[in-house]
């Protein structure tokens, strides 16, 4: 089976304990393209953004990653089992880049890097460095690699952890609110770069609170309201025009979103 | 404490006799401590890790061993191996082998907690940024999780050692010929315990001191090094 969609999420549901915070999601990414997930805090976003990769298993429902659902059915519930060696050949497939960088300490941006190309994709350490180096150098990081994640900004660690996911050579990038933890004038610069890729046409699955950056940046937006989504479509429409209630209630709620804001 | 300096310790000629069987007896403490750190080291790293990170089997395996080693007397474990267990299995066990799986055995306990400690230290989306990459848990645990959490644990570790160091004195109630053994011996022999117990204390001392001065430093450089 073929598809040009990377990742298709069909009734999606995760809970915590008795409380479900996704309610039956279904959801496409097509090749490519960039959807953006926007939402008040608690609308499970966050959490629809991590059961992409299984860092959260769903409770019920499928994700399909180029046409082929991953896990196998069990139980008549909707639920699934995962193999940890499918989830790791998966992982390896899918890069992520999280709100607080964790990037390992220990290591050298350049290190941190080439860990997961040696040890995944089995890439010798000249080739993982000399793979290393090209990233650094396209977000702005030319012969920092040798510097350890706590001499650099938060906006250089967030770079260099963009670069970490991108080694692997991904299918897709998501980010999980990638600039919520950087000082104000550190955010234009990961930006900057997240609008790079999708430039050289990376397939992408954001979750931030920029909306200005969300509405130059997405093909599609998908706004989730207590665990649903509840109106998507094209910027223009959902975040100028927005049809629902509770959907022109969070643009207005976000007064700093001002348009036109090109650049 | 003029005592130390008096000429009466110095020159006394009974302590000059019984230097040499002192600094036999200081061999062997230090062979009983030294097997006993790196095996206590290795049963915290393995009962640690299946704390931390094994299943339901080997989480309740790494518990129970804890539980037994940590709440009874390492000086109980040590008769026991020593008297008991050679009933138990028909076998003969030497005093040092005795002496060396009871401390072995209660430092690996505390070793083990240690290491779990250290590792529950280390934040989540460490785990997560490493399974995000694909990594196996193996690699996981010793690439990322341990490296982090050995540095955290190095102040755990040389209070450990140092108790260990001075535990092993309790071999002597087997007659393991270790430092304390052989000061018994001594001062039975040339009715001189002020002397002898004194310069034993001074040893301990003499090598506890330095030892965790060292550690001290290590730590600091590891922090300096890859912060």
């Amino acid at each position: 089976m073929t598809t040009d969609n990377v990742i298709e999420i069909s009734g999606l549901r995760k809970s915590f304990g008795a409380h479900e915070v996704l309610k039956g999601i279904d959801l496409v990414v097509p090749k490519g393209k960039t959807v953006v997930l926007l939402g008040a805090s608690g609308s499970g976003k966050s959490t629809l953004l991590r059961c992409v990769n299984f860092l959260e298993t769903p409770t019920a429902g499928t994700v399909a990653f180029n046409g082929r659902p991953v896990g196998t059915p069990k139980g008549a519930a909707g639920e699934r089992s995962y193999s940890d060696r499918e989830l790791r050949v998966l992982r390896a497939r899918i890069g992520i880049v999280f709100q607080q960088f964790n990037l390992f300490p220990h290591m050298t941006a350049l290190e941190n890097i080439m860990e997961g190309q040696r040890a995944v994709l089995g890439r010798s350490r000249e080739e993982a460095a000399a793979r290393a180096e090209d990233l650094l150098a396209r977000v702005g990081l030319a012969g920092r690699g040798g510097a350890y994640p706590s001499h650099l900004s938060g906006g250089q660690q967030q770079r260099v952890a963009i670069c970490r996911a991108l080694a692997m050579d991904p299918d897709v990038m998501l980010f999980d609110e990638a600039t919520s933890a950087l000082d104000p004038e550190l955010v234009g610069e990961v930006l900057r770069t997240m609008r790079s890729l999708r430039e050289d046409g990376m397939t992408m699955l954001i979750v931030t609170h920029e909306l200005g950056f969300a509405y130059h940046i997405a093909d599609e937006v998908v706004f989730l309201s207590e665990g649903r989504i509840y109106e998507q479509g094209p910027p223009e429409q959902v975040m100028l025009h927005p049809k629902g209630e509770r959907t022109r209630q969070f643009m207005l709620g976000h007064s700093e979103f001002r348009l036109p804001h090109l650049d | 404490m003029d005592f130390l300096l008096s000429p009466s310790l110095m020159l006394s000629p009974s302590l000059m006799i019984s230097l040499p069987a002192l600094g036999r007896g200081l061999v062997y403490t230090l062979e009983l401590a030294a097997v006993c750190l790196v095996a206590s080291l290795l049963l915290g790293l393995v009962f640690g890790v299946m704390r931390y990170a094994g299943g339901r089997m080997l989480h309740a395996l790494a518990i129970a061993y804890v539980e037994v080693f940590r709440n009874t007397p390492v000086l109980v474990q040590i008769l026991w191996f020593f008297f008991a267990l050679p009933i138990l299995v028909n076998f003969e066990i030497s005093a040092f082998i005795a002496a060396a799986l009871g401390l072995s055995l209660n430092s690996g306990a505390f070793s083990a907690e240690i290491f779990r400690a250290g590792m529950q230290a280390v934040p989540k989306g460490q785990w997560e940024a490493a399974n995000a990459l694909g990594m196996s848990r193996a690699r996981v645990m010793f690439r990322i999780v341990l490296p982090q959490a050995v540095r955290n644990m190095i102040p755990a570790f040389t209070n450990r050692w140092i108790e260990l160091f001075k535990l092993t004195s309790l071999a002597s109630v087997i007659a393991y010929p270790e430092l304390v053994y052989s000061a018994q011996q001594i001062s039975n022999s040339y009715f001189n315990p002020v002397e002898v117990f004194t310069l034993v204390a001074a040893i301990f001392i003499a090598i506890v001191i330095p030892a965790s001065y060292l550690l001290r430093r290590l730590e600091a450089r590891l922090r300096r090094s890859a912060p």
